[in-house]
Parts: C-alpha cells; structure tokens; sequence
C-alpha cells in the first residue's frame, strides 16, 4: 500500500470512529450529569435577580450552522425570563436569527401551554442589517430603527413596548452569538455605551476570546461558551433538555479525540526514533 | 471629484460620529441619528449589490457553459424559487405580495419560504459546518504532535480543557482531597481559562485594538483610499 | 396532506446531509449539487429579509404612506441606487460616494467603541491589586493575568530585535500565548463535535426513528 492510500485510508477509520463514537451514545445515553461553571451561574443571576415586569432584550446573532449549540441556550434563557415574568424583545443581527427566534418561542410556549401571549410577553422585532451601528441608533430610538415588528404591526401600537423609548429601557441584553455582529457589538454598545447589563451565550469556539470581557467592570455579566453551558444552563432550571441529552455524545467524543491525539503523538515518536536510528546507522 | 469628494465625504461623516460622542447635543445628536439610519438603508443595497454580482457571475457561468455549469444552474434555480416565494407570500409572520398565503400554508404546513427555511436550508448550513468536527478528529491525530516546550504547554492546556469540559470531568478526580481542589478537573480548567487564557485573548485584544483605531482614523483621514477600489 | 408534506421535507433533510457528508469520502455530484444549492438558497434568503426586514420598513412604507415627513430618506434612497453602480464597470465610481459615507461612520464608530471596550476598559481590568484578595488562588491568578497580558503586548508590539533580558518578556508572553490556544483549540473540538452531534441527532432521530 502506498503512503498516500495509506493516509487516506487512516483518515476514512478516524471519520469513520468518530460518527460512531457520537452516535452510540445518542442511541444509548449514558446519563451523565455536568457540573456547574461560574460563568454559568453568573449569567443565571442576571436572569434570576431581575425584578418581575421588567422587558428584557434577546438578540438571536446566530444562524442553523450553530443550532446544537445555541438553540437550547436560547430555549433554556427565554424559559427562565419568562417564569420570572420578564417581557421579551426579540431582535437578530443575522437574517436567519429571527426565524431561530420564532422556533425557540414555538417550543417553549409548549412548557407554558401556549399562554404567553404575542405582544404583552413578547415580540419579535426581526432583522436589521448594520450591526454595532444599527445597536448604537437603538440607543437613541428603538422606534426609528423597529417602525415595525415582524408581523407588520406599527412599534407603538405593540402593548409591552409602550415606556420603551430606546435600548436604554431594556433591563438587560442577552446575545446568543455566532459571530460578528454579535455579543461583542453588544458589549461595546449596551453595556460600554448606555451601561446596560449585557450577558452571552457563544459557540464554544469562541468563548475563549469572551473571557477577558468577564472582569469587574462587569462588561459580561456571565457567559453561556458552548454546549456544556447550555446543559448547565438547563441543569438550574431543573430539567434535562436538549444540551443535557446532547452532553453524553460530546463527553464521548472528546475522549475519543484525546486517544486519537495520543495514537497520533506515539506513532510520531516512533518514526522520531527510526529516523534516528537510520541516521546513527548510516553514520 | 471622483476619488476627492469620497475622501472628504469619509471624513465629514467620521468626524461628524466622532464630535456627536462627546457633544451629543443638537445638532450633533441629531446629525448621528440620521447618519446611522441611513446607514442600515444605504447597508441594505450593498446586501442587493452582493446578490447581484453573485448571481450574475453564475449567470455566465451557465450561459458560457463553463465547468460544473449544471450546479451552477441548480443554485440559480434554488436562488429563484427562493426569491418568488418569499416575494409572494412572505415568510414567518410577515406577509408577502399576494398576502399571508393561508391556504398553501394549510398545504404544507408552513409557509413556502419557511419550508424551504427548514427542511432544506438547516440542514444544508448545518451539515456543511458539521464535516468540520471530522476534519478537526483528523487534524488531532496527524498534527497535534509534541516537538518543543512551547507545543507541550498547549498540548497540555488542550488535553486539560477537552477533558475538563466534558461529563466525566468530575469523576475523574474526585478521589482528589478537597483541600487540593484546585487540582479537581473542573476547577483546574476554569482557572486555566480565567487567568493565564484571559491573560493571553487580553493581549490579543488590546493589540488588534490598536490596530483598529490606527486603520479607523487612516480611513477618516484620508490616508488610507483602498475600501474606493482602483481607477481615477 | 401537511403531515405528508413533513415527511417529505425530512426525507429532504436527509438527502441534503448525506449528499453534504459524502464529501468525506471524495468530491463527489451529490455533493456540488447540494454545496450549490445552498448558495442559491442562501443568497434568496439573505436577499428577502434585507427587503422585509428593513428596506420595507424602514423605507419604502415610510416613503409611501408618509411622504411630507420621511422626504429626508430620499437622500439613502439615492445613496443605495448610487451602489448599485457598481456593477457597470463605467460608472463604478457612482459608488464610491455612498460607501464612503458608510465607511467613514463605521469606522468613526468602530474606533470609538474598540477604544472604550477593547482598549481602556480592559487596561482597567487589568490593573488590579492582586493582594486584594484571601484566596490565594486569587492572588496567584492575579497576578498571572498582569504577567501574561503585558508580557503578550510586550511580545506583540516591540518588534526591535530581542536578545538577552529583553528577550525574556517576549519569551513569557509566548507561554502565555500558547496556553490561550491549546485553551482555544479544546474549545473548538467542542463546538465541532457539537455541530456533528445536532446532524448525527437528526438522521437518528427524525429521519431514521431509532431515538425515540
């Protein structure tokens, strides 16, 4: 066998390990329970300690590429926000957020039986293009920048929206983010800007880079990074949603990653030491 | 006047953002609202332009009969019927020309566009990123290799924080005692990733912010033309 | 008829995964064909709801059913068709105009809040008095994050050749450095094997039916 059909081949056995590394699990779970982060916590706190009545504001940043990941965060936060009665304004920096929107509101209305109702609990603002700037107009003027909601209904004639002049308004502002626009712009604008208290929930890719964010000046008031906070997440609120489900194919996977890191390190070590041994030899 | 009247333009509209922050009254407040609404507007056709020259470059594409035309004339075909149903009958709770679309709703379901939205578009965007997680499996076997002190501590760091954010994290050193909590999986990754990984992305941070107010203010002033593209 | 109609879209489903996950095994039709198809249905996406969302809101129904008040939007009403002229490439600098406004505020913006959030606020977060803390886990974290954030900007920004003691800051924050990304790359095979998770949940669950 040549050493290129030889890496191909390899390659094919690692894909093929891993789809069954993360399936089985699915099909059979193993009921594994995850430990709460701080970060988490923080983030539930912003939740649980505001006042009933309050409208607060989620911003769908994110588009199906990143579901797994935010959707049940977004599920899990609108859940909470609505048992502490808070009135929710949807909005979206990405086109596809406000469907993703509507589809969380779909599925938690289930847990509600359907009684929340479209214009007193919440909205769904939909799309702007224009990023940190369109957040930065927000703060002068909501109705300016939303004349309408998704449905066509006139800002001011949208009940829950009455006193709510601009973002300035909002209680606070929980972007679920893919990218940019996203929490970043949040931070910058809501929180740097009009000193609104901001929380996030990011792809585990780049929850990392979030961190620094995380600070006394309170920047981000907690962050949901990834999967594992979101079965976090869903962990405070007492029940085992989607990420819970999800975290014992993950839990898998990522083991399966660290022996195929050590496969990988062993194999070079021993070429490594062929090489030199072929070297000393030829010496 | 062709590349002039841009520049000034450029700066005019900068400066006018820049004076509106720190004296955000009229007129200066004022001036910033309407520049930023016209933003999203003037932003929304350069959406359209994208559109434009995608679509018309896949045009040739198929007129010219190029290599793989056929695939390109199944984008344009998916594009179009994208498009007219969106047109048509609107998506979510928006409505579109002809109206809600109540009645092929009541066909499918949900609306045509939201249809499409679901049972194509979600799985096509999220499987495309989804063969990143067999590539990434890939890249961990063939490339992650130990070879000096500096890939030792990312290894390490890596092999920490894979394991440390998983289900069994908490299981695997709980025969650790408390009094050495710090070295409880968990914990260890959450203070890898407060101080020494906070350290580092602030790094990153504050220099790639230098580099944005230094190209920010090269665009209002003037000094750097490229976003105006070639020619006089 | 709608249930019938739910089958069929999640038989579509599975079609467009499987066709995208051949590309495992090589570049193959099925593959370019559904890659395409994505395109085109995500330029018809993007375009509707920059018509929906915004151009009919906040233009088009302001200048039609309240002209006397809105006559100001023909002003981006002119930006955006100067845009547009873009794609002759005669009149290609029709357009410099309207992108230079939106550049210019954009980046007057983007300047203003990277300096606040990016910059200052996080030099303030920075300096803090390690020793203000009893946990010495506190302390000790502390002072890593001054450490390692200096020492990073340190190793970022001297580019002067760096030898002997100067070499040293450059060294740490190159640790530093280096912890953040072994960090960052443990987070990205979580977000991957996310992402493989949500598509491998679909074929089982909704198309094939063996998770309940």
């Amino acid at each position: 066998m040549t050493s290129i059909n030889r890496t191909v081949l390899e390659r094919r056995i690692v894909f093929l390990v891993l789809a069954i590394a993360v399936a089985l699990p699915l099909v059979f779970p193993l009921g594994l329970k995850t430990q709460v982060t701080p970060l988490t916590e923080k983030a539930y706190d912003l939740v649980e300690s505001t006042p009933a009545g309050s409208v607060v504001l989620l911003s769908f940043d994110y588009d199906p590429s990143t579901v797994t990941e935010l959707q049940p965060m977004a599920q899990a936060v609108i859940e909470h926000a609505w048992k502490k009665g808070h009135r929710i304004i949807a909005t979206a920096m990405w086109p596809q957020g406000s469907q993703m929107a509507d589809m969380a509101f779909a599925d938690v209305q289930g847990k509600f039986d359907n009684s929340k109702v479209y214009g007193l609990d919440y909205v769904n603002l939909g799309y702007k293009v224009g990023g940190m700037v369109t957040m930065q107009a927000m703060g002068r003027s909501m109705e300016a920048v939303y004349p309408k909601d998704m449905s066509g209904l006139d800002y001011k004639d949208i009940p829950m929206l009455t006193g709510i002049k601009s973002l300035q308004n909002v209680k606070y502002v929980f972007s679920f983010s893919a990218g940019d626009p996203g929490l970043t712009h949040w931070i910058m604008v809501a929180k740097d800007k009009y000193d609104i208290p901001v929380a996030g929930g990011t792809t585990a890719v780049s929850a990392p880079g979030f961190l620094p964010f995380v600070n006394d000046q309170m920047q981000l008031h907690g962050l949901l990074g990834g999967l594992k906070a979101a079965a976090e997440y869903e962990f405070l609120l007492g029940y085992e949603g989607a990420a819970s489900l999800n975290m014992n194919p993950q839990s898998v996977a990522h083991v399966l990653i660290l022996i195929l890191i050590a496969i990988g390190n062993v194999k070079a070590w021993r070429k490594r030491k062929s090489v030199q041994q072929e070297a000393s030899k030829n010496a | 006047m062709k590349r002039n009247i841009p520049l000034i333009l450029a700066f005019i509209s900068g400066m006018l953002v820049i004076i509106s922050e720190f004296i955000p009254h009229y007129p200066f407040g004022l001036i910033e609202e309407t520049l930023t609404g016209w933003f999203m507007i003037v932003s929304s056709f350069a959406i359209l332009l994208g559109q434009i020259s995608l679509i018309s470059a896949n045009i040739n594409r198929v007129v010219e009969k190029s290599q793989n035309w056929q695939y390109y004339l199944a984008g344009l075909i998916s594009f179009a019927v994208m498009v007219t149903v969106g047109l048509l009958w609107g998506m979510e709770n928006t409505p579109g020309i002809l109206g809600q679309g109540a009645s092929i709703a009541a066909k499918l379901g949900s609306k045509p566009f939201d249809y499409i939205f679901e049972y194509a578009y979600m799985p096509l965007a999220s499987t495309m990123f989804a063969l990143l997680a067999f590539y990434i499996a890939s890249a961990a076997y063939r490339a992650f290799i130990i070879r000096n002190f500096e890939s030792n501590l990312l290894m390490i760091t890596a092999v920490i924080v894979i394991l440390g954010r998983t289900s069994f994290a908490t299981a695997l050193t709980s025969w650790i005692p408390k009094s050495l909590t710090l070295l409880h999986l968990p914990e260890l990754t959450d203070f890898i990733m407060q101080y020494p990984n906070t350290a580092a992305q602030r790094a990153i941070m504050i220099s790639a912010a230098l580099g944005v107010i230094g190209s920010s203010l090269r665009i209002i002033l003037g000094i750097e033309r490229s976003y105006l593209g070639g020619g006089k | 008829m709608p249930e019938f109609m739910a089958v069929l879209g999640i038989w579509l489903g599975a079609f467009f995964t499987l066709s995208i996950f051949s590309f495992l095994y090589k570049d193959n039709p099925f593959y370019k064909l559904a890659e395409q198809i994505f395109v085109g249905l995500s330029a018809g996406y993007w375009l509707i709801y920059s018509i929906f969302n915004v151009l009919v809101p906040n233009l088009i129904t302001k200048l039609f059913f309240d002209f006397g008040n809105n006559i100001i939007l023909l002003v981006p009403l002119a930006l955006g068709i100067m845009m547009l002229f873009r794609i002759i490439p005669s009149t290609q600098w029709v357009s410099r105009y309207p992108i230079a406004i939106v550049v210019g505020t954009s980046a007057a913006i983007a300047m203003l809040r990277t300096m606040q959030t990016n910059l200052l606020t996080q030099v303030t977060a920075t300096m803090v008095n390690p020793f203000q803390f009893s946990s010495p886990v506190a302390i000790v974290g502390t002072i890593l994050v001054i450490l390692g954030t200096i020492c990073g900007i340190y190793f970022f920004y001297f580019s002067k050749k760096q030898e002997g003691i100067y070499a040293v800051p450059s060294k740490i924050g190159i640790w530093f450095l280096m912890i953040s990304f072994g960090a960052s790359f443990g987070y990205t095979v979580m977000a991957r094997i996310s992402l493989l998770i949500g598509r491998l949940d679909f074929l089982l669950r909704d198309w094939l039916h063996i998770i309940k």
